[in-house]
């Protein structure tokens, strides 16, 4: 059994009447990329908050690292980087002084941990009298993921890091975050893109304040419990509003320029569907049984809310 | 979507400097009536600056536009009313009930009660929204109000409506609800021109321009781009294309 790094058990959060966290359990490995994926309003950012031990939980148990986040705060503060989901540097402090005074406030120096963030950093450097607020969206992350590590911390919290960023600048903060991996530290990552599950070694997906499932992006597709059909055609728009009246149909999602079709049981009748198709005059392009993605798996677990599979 | 091949945009050579920095450099597009556009691009590489500028909220440094029909330098009252605009970052007043909602948007719009009556009935009605009626909208999920949002940008039978990251943070069954508003609306004609930083839906586009560096580096459908660029999928001609 590997050591434990987070140890969260029936934690729950209520703002008013809106139950933000509902229950939530889990245990993130030393070492692990763990990653929270779900929309706004899952409680992803109520979770990291608690985590950090900027916001108090109503109920459960929250241990980082062996320390309770109510009874040794400070302890915990001193351990964990956290980079929020909003921008959060000193917009009119240049990059370097933003390093610079997160290094002091922790007792260090940019020289004295300089080789941990080195990597990320030089890429900002040639920009280090820049105002921070001048960054670009890319260079902004960087700076703030290299804020997050100037103390050396054990931990590090990563909220939503990739939102709205362009494709091109998830990739290579998702490399960066693979590269830091190897030193071990633990990671805990939240976002609600759901292709960057796969990047994880183990991911919780989150709707409404619960954890809807727990396990390896390959295990959860794996446990999809239904058979998936991708079908191509020719008008996308009535495609999907043909098949959606398909007898034993269970969900019909569009995706890219394809149709996703659920069906319960392993018995798929491509061609009864095909012929389904011909006789609504649809061009077929092509129907071929798939694997589900996370997003399939995240689509169905929300329509049956059900227990936790906890692995 | 729509089988007419009348361009509703028309744009040659624009361009837009700030100082010494050109954040569009000759851009050259058309988009049909009833298209759907995808408008995709880095960060930063000029995308903002040209939606500003086609919604007639910015004068181009120079080129020639067309937008709904008119020129956008010296029609571009005209251009404001023929177009919609969503964003993620703004849409609906918070502190305002959905309906007091409807009725701001309609009245800007120039809408008569009458109208703005029974198209807002008609809307609710569409969307389950009625029993949210009188809610404000900062206590209804973000779901429903995204898609409220793009009803309202759409209220007044606009020729083309832009949205701007629409989609961002929603669920995603929301997300793809939001995607068959999309297509009902091209469907009736309009044209929907969106940004987005989701790759898979830059494939529900019918055709996609990727800008890299205030310059369109490529334009065609999503089936004729993966193919050109030899990619599996948008994801990859993005980041073949982006990276340079």
């Amino acid at each position: 059994m590997p050591v434990t790094s987070v140890n969260v058990q029936h934690l729950t959060k209520r703002f008013g009447e809106t139950l933000a966290l509902d229950d939530i359990t889990f245990d993130a490995g030393k070492g692990e990329l763990f990653g929270f994926i779900g929309p706004d309003g899952a409680g992803k950012t109520t979770l990291f908050r608690i985590m950090t031990t900027l916001l108090l939980p109503d109920a459960g148990i929250c241990k980082v690292e062996g320390y309770d986040v109510v009874k040794d705060y400070r302890k915990i503060r001193s351990i964990c980087g956290y980079m929020p989901g909003k921008f959060s540097l000193y917009h009119d402090l240049t990059v370097e002084e933003n390093l610079n005074f997160f290094a002091t406030i922790f007792g260090t120096t940019i020289r004295e941990n300089y080789d941990l963030v080195k990597e990320i950093y030089q890429q900002i450097e040639p920009f280090k009298d820049r105002k921070a607020g001048k960054l670009s969206g890319g260079m902004k992350q960087k700076l703030a993921l290299s804020c997050a590590m100037i103390h050396k911390p054990e931990i590090l919290f990563l909220d939503e890091p990739t939102t709205g960023v362009d494709a091109v600048s998830r990739l290579e903060f998702w490399e960066m975050l693979k590269r830091l991996k190897r030193s071990g530290i633990t990671i805990l990552v939240s976002t609600p893109y759901m292709d960057e599950a796969g990047l994880c070694d183990r991911v919780a997906l989150m709707q409404n304040g619960r954890i809807m499932t727990i396990n390896t992006p390959r295990n959860i597709i794996r446990n999809y419990p239904l058979s998936l059909l991708s079908v191509k055609a020719g008008d996308i728009y009535r495609l999907l509003g043909d098949l959606r009246k398909y007898p034993d149909v269970h969900s019909v999602y569009p995706f890219g320029q394809s149709a996703h079709v659920a069906f319960h049981g392993p018995d798929i009748e491509k061609e009864s569907l095909e012929k389904f198709l011909n006789k609504k005059n649809h061009d077929v392009v092509e129907i071929m049984q798939v694997e589900a993605t996370i997003e399939d798996c995240f689509m169905e677990l929300m329509k049956t809310p059900g227990e936790v599979i906890n692995h | 979507m729509s089988s007419s091949s009348e361009n509703i945009i028309i744009v040659k050579n624009l361009v837009k400097k700030f100082g010494s920095f050109v954040a569009n450099d000759h851009l050259t597009f058309e988009v049909k009536k009833g298209e759907i556009f995808g408008f995709l691009g880095a960060n930063g590489a000029g995308k903002t600056t040209a939606i500003k500028i086609l919604c007639g909220l910015s004068y181009p440094t120079s080129g020639e536009l067309s937008v709904a029909g008119f020129d956008i330098y010296s029609q571009r009252e005209k251009v404001k009313r023929n177009i919609g605009y969503m964003s993620q970052r703004f849409s609906l007043y918070d502190d305002l009930t959905v309906f007091e909602n409807i009725r701001f948007y309609g009245g800007i719009y120039g809408l008569r009660k009458k109208e703005i009556d029974s198209r807002s009935h008609a809307l609710m009605q569409r969307l389950g929204f009625e029993s949210a009626r009188n809610k404000l909208i900062r206590d209804i999920p973000l779901g429903w109000k995204q898609k409220l949002a793009f009803s309202v940008a759409i209220l007044h039978s606009p020729k083309i409506v832009f949205l701007d990251e629409p989609t961002g943070g929603v669920d995603p069954v929301t997300r793809r609800q939001f995607w068959d508003m999309i297509y009902e609306t091209s469907h009736d004609g309009i044209t929907v021109f969106v940004t987005t930083h989701y790759m898979d839906e830059a494939e529900y586009c019918d055709r996609v321009s990727i800008m890299v560096d205030g310059k369109i580096a490529a334009l065609d459908t999503p089936d004729n781009l993966k193919l050109t660029f030899g990619a599996a999928s948008m994801n990859d001609v993005f980041i073949k294309l982006a990276r340079g």
